[in-house]
C-alpha cells in the first residue's frame, strides 16, 4: 500500500464521530461611509501612507510622489491606466514574463505601481488578485509599493468580501492581502521595516469608478 | 537541526539545569516572554470576546479534525484540479526523499526556505546538504540561527534567545564584507541584501502552510517579512510542506483561525501579508511559479488521531502562546527541550512524533499551572493531555494498541509504590491519622538529605503536631 492509502486508512480506523459546526458569528459591519476612514487609520497604524485623491488627479499625485521620494525608475502593472508622469522618471510596464524581467525588477527599479482589486476596512488590508494584468511580484520586489485603490471597492471585512467577490468558485492563483510595508521584529523584538519586501507602502485612494 | 533524538530524555535534565544557570539566556527569555504576553493581552482586552472567538476557533478545528480523512481527499482533488501536485509522506524519511527528488529533477543546487517548522521536524536541511543541495533559511530569525548553526528556540521567533550584540558579532564573523554594527535596522538591511540575491537566483522556494482549504484547494500563509511571498512567488518551483492536520473545509473557516493565530502569536490584529495560493502560474500570467507541490506529512499524527483524547493535540495552529505564558519555558528556553517543538505544545506533540521512550521526561516538566490552556486560542486542554501522557509514560506497558510507542518507559517501581501508598493513606482516615501520629512523633529522625529535593531546597520535616491534632486540642480547651 502506498503512503496515501496508509495514512487515510489509519485515520479512518479511528472512526471519529463527525461533529457539526455551530453557526459562525459574523464580525461587526463597518457602515459604508466609515470604511475609508477605518481603512486609512488601520493602514497608517501599520506604517503605510494613505493619500486621498478622490477629488484630484491621481496621476499628479504619483508624479509628486516620485519627486518627493526620489523615484527615478517606476514600473507599472498592466492594469494601471495610462498616466503621464514627469520627465525625470523612467516609466515602463510589467509586460514580459518574470524570467525576462527578474534582474531588472530586483536591481533596476525604485518603485512599483499597482491597482488593488479591493480592500478590507476592518483589518486595513489591500487585496490584490493575480491575473495576466496583475503580476504577483510587483507588489513585492520593488523597494516602494504604490497602490491605487478605488474608494468604491472597500469591503467591511474578509467575510463580506468573500461573499461580494464570489472568489469561492474560482480563486485566483494568488490572492494577496497587504496591511503595510514589509517588517520584522526578529532581532530582540525591535521593529524594523523593509525586511524582504517593500520598505514603503503608499496607497492612493481614487474616486469610485475612476480606475475602470 | 534538532538534537540527536536518541538521548532526548537523558539530556533534558542537564540541558534544563544548564539553561537555568545562564543569566543571559534567562534575561533574554524573560524579556521576550513579557513582551509577547503584553502584546497578546493588548489584542484581547476583553475576556468575554476572547472566549467567544476561541469557541469558534475550537469548534472549527474540532469539526475539521472529525472529518479529516474526507477533507484530505477533498483537498487533494481540488489542489490537483488547480494544478498543484500532492505528495503524501508517512514519515520524515519519505518527506525528505520526495523533496530531494524534486530538487534533483530540477537540477537545483539551492533551496530557499520560508519559515516552516515541519521542515525542521523532518530535519530537511541536513538531508538536502547530504544530497549536495544548499538549504538557505530566509525568515530573518531562521537565517540568524542557521548562520549560528543552531536550531530555532521558539516556533514564532526563532532567534529570541539572542541579543542584538550577539547577532552583530555573528554577521561580522560569518557574512563576507560585513563590519560589526549593532543597529537593528542595519542588521536587517544586511540580511535583506544577502537574501534578495538568493530569491532572485534560486530555482526552488520552500514554505510551510498555516491552513489549507479543502473546498477551494488553497494554501494560506501568514507572515510579516515578505520572505514567504518571495519563496512562493519568484522561483520556478514552489514546494509547500505541512502536517495532515492543517486542513479546514471552507474559506470562511480561515478568518477566525487566522485572527486567533496572529493575535495570540505576536499580538497583531493582522500580519503584513496574508498569502493565498491556489495554483501555479496560469497561461497568460507573467509570474508565479510554474510548478507548485504540496507534501502532506503524517509522522505520528495518525497516532495522536487514533485516540479521542490525544486527538485534541492536532487542533494546534502553532501560535506559540502556550510557550510565551509557560513558567517552565520562560526559565529554560527552547533549546533545553531538545525537540523541534518546545514548550507546552512540544511536550504534547513530541511523544507522538518520537515515542515516549525519548520524551517521557519532557511530559513531567510542567507544574500543571494551566496557563497554557488558558491562553490556547483553540482550547487544547494541555494539562489534561500532559497527565494522560504521564500515565502512559509511567504506568506499566500493556501492549494495548491505544498505548503510545514507548509507553511505560518512564516507569519507576519505587515511585509507583510510593504513590500507591500515599493513595492508601489518603483514602483511609484511620490509617492517615496513625501515619501522621508516627510521623510527627518521629520527626527528629527525618533525613537531612532527601535526594534531588535537597539539592536546592531545605529538607522537608513534619510539623510537631498535625493540624487535626491541633484543632482537636483547641476544641477541647475552648469548646465552640
Amino acid at each position: 500500500m502506498n503512503a496515501r492509502e496508509q495514512i487515510l486508512g489509519r485515520l479512518r480506523q479511528a472512526q471519529a464521530v463527525a461533529l457539526s459546526l455551530p453557526q459562525l458569528v459574523p464580525g461587526a459591519d463597518v457602515p459604508d461611509p466609515n470604511r475609508v476612514e477605518r481603512l486609512k487609520t488601520q493602514l497608517e497604524a501599520a506604517h503605510g501612507e494613505v493619500i486621498d485623491a478622490r477629488h484630484g488627479d491621481w496621476c499628479n499625485i504619483v508624479t509628486a510622489l516620485c519627486t518627493a521620494k526620489g523615484i527615478r525608475r517606476l514600473i507599472l502593472a498592466p492594469n494601471v491606466p495610462a498616466c503621464g508622469v514627469g520627465e525625470t522618471v523612467a516609466v515602463e510596464r510589467f509586460d514580459r514574463p518574470l524570467e525576462a524581467l527578474k534582474e531588472h525588477l530586483f536591481l533596476g527599479v525604485d518603485a512599483g505601481l499597482t491597482v488593488a482589486d479591493c480592500a478590507l476596512a476592518t483589518t486595513g488590508m489591500l487585496v490584490l488578485a493575480s491575473s495576466p494584468a496583475q503580476p504577483r511580484s510587483l507588489s513585492l520586489v520593488p523597494p516602494i509599493h504604490i497602490c491605487l485603490l478605488d474608494a468604491g471597492r472597500i469591503h467591511a471585512d474578509l467575510t463580506t468580501a468573500l461573499t461580494a467577490e464570489a472568489w469561492g468558485s474560482a480563486l485566483p492563483t494568488n490572492l494577496i492581502f497587504i496591511s503595510g510595508p514589509s517588517k520584522t521584529a526578529d532581532i530582540q523584538q525591535t521593529l524594523a521595516y523593509g525586511a524582504h519586501g517593500p520598505k514603503q507602502l503608499i496607497v492612493i485612494l481614487t474616486a469610485a469608478g475612476s480606475l475602470s | 537541526m534538532s538534537a540527536p533524538a536518541s538521548n532526548l530524555a537523558d539530556g533534558f535534565q542537564s540541558r534544563a539545569k544548564g539553561a537555568v544557570s545562564n543569566p543571559q539566556l534567562r534575561k533574554s527569555f524573560r524579556g521576550a516572554m513579557d513582551f509577547l504576553m503584553a502584546k497578546r493581552a493588548s489584542q484581547f482586552p476583553n475576556d468575554a470576546d476572547f472566549h467567544d472567538l476561541r469557541r469558534q476557533g475550537e469548534a472549527i478545528r474540532r469539526y475539521s479534525l472529525s472529518r479529516l480523512p474526507e477533507l484530505l481527499e477533498q483537498l487533494e482533488a481540488n489542489l490537483t484540479r488547480n494544478g498543484i501536485q500532492v505528495h503524501w509522506a508517512e514519515n520524515a524519511e519519505q518527506a525528505r526523499t520526495i523533496i530531494i527528488g524534486l530538487a534533483q529533477r530540477a537540477k537545483a543546487d539551492l533551496v530557499v526556505k520560508g519559515k516552516s517548522m515541519v521542515s525542521e521536524e523532518i530535519e530537511l536541511n541536513h538531508a538536502l546538504a547530504a544530497a549536495g543541495i544548499e538549504a538557505l533559511e530566509s525568515d530573518m530569525g531562521e537565517y540568524i540561527v542557521q548562520l549560528a548553526g543552531e536550531p530555532p528556540s521558539h516556533i514564532i521567533m526563532p532567534a529570541i534567545h539572542k541579543t542584538k550584540e550577539e547577532i552583530a558579532n555573528l554577521f561580522a564573523a560569518k557574512i563576507p564584507g560585513v563590519d560589526y554594527t549593532d543597529s537593528v535596522d542595519e542588521l536587517i538591511q544586511i540580511g535583506r541584501q544577502v537574501l534578495r540575491d538568493k530569491f532572485r537566483t534560486t530555482r526552488i522556494g520552500l514554505s510551510g502552510v498555516n491552513v489549507a482549504v479543502a473546498e477551494t484547494g488553497t494554501l494560506c500563509l501568514v507572515e510579516n517579512e515578505g520572505n514567504g511571498r518571495m519563496c512562493t512567488t519568484v522561483p520556478e518551483i514552489h514546494i509547500a510542506i505541512t502536517g495532515i492536520e492543517k486542513v479546514v473545509e471552507k474559506l470562511e473557516h480561515v478568518a477566525p483561525l487566522m485572527t486567533l493565530l496572529t493575535r495570540s502569536a505576536t499580538g497583531q490584529a493582522v500580519t503584513t501579508y496574508f498569502n493565498w495560493i491556489s495554483g501555479p502560474r496560469r497561461p497568460g500570467e507573467l509570474d508565479g511559479p510554474k510548478e507548485v507541490h504540496l507534501v502532506l506529512l503524517d509522522n505520528g499524527r495518525t497516532q495522536a488521531y487514533a485516540d479521542e483524547t490525544f486527538r485534541a493535540t492536532l487542533q494546534c495552529i502553532r501560535c506559540g502562546a502556550c510557550m510565551n505564558h509557560c513558567p517552565v519555558y520562560t526559565r529554560i528556553g527552547g533549546h533545553a527541550y531538545g525537540t523541534t517543538y518546545p514548550g507546552p505544545i512540544g511536550k504534547i506533540i513530541s511523544p507522538h512524533l518520537l515515542g515516549l521512550k525519548q520524551t517521557h521526561s519532557l511530559v513531567t516538566a510542567s507544574t500543571l499551572c494551566g496557563a497554557c490552556a488558558e491562553v490556547c486560542p483553540v482550547g487544547i486542554p494541555i494539562p489534561d493531555l500532559l497527565i494522560h501522557l504521564r500515565q502512559q509514560a509511567q504506568g506499566a506497558a500493556s501492549g494495548e494498541p491505544a498505548q503510545l510507542r514507548g509507553a511505560g518507559s518512564g516507569h519507576k517501581a519505587l515511585a509507583i509504590l510510593a504513590y500507591d501508598g500515599w493513595r492508601q493513606l489518603y483514602a483511609h482516615p484511620s490509617l492517615y491519622r496513625l501515619f501522621s501520629w508516627f510521623a510527627t512523633r518521629l520527626r527528629g529522625l527525618t533525613p537531612k538529605r532527601q535526594g534531588a529535593w535537597t539539592d536546592s531546597r531545605a529538607p522537608l520535616v513534619p510539623a510537631r503536631r498535625s493540624l487535626h491534632e491541633l484543632m482537636a486540642q483547641r476544641n477541647r480547651s475552648q469548646p465552640p
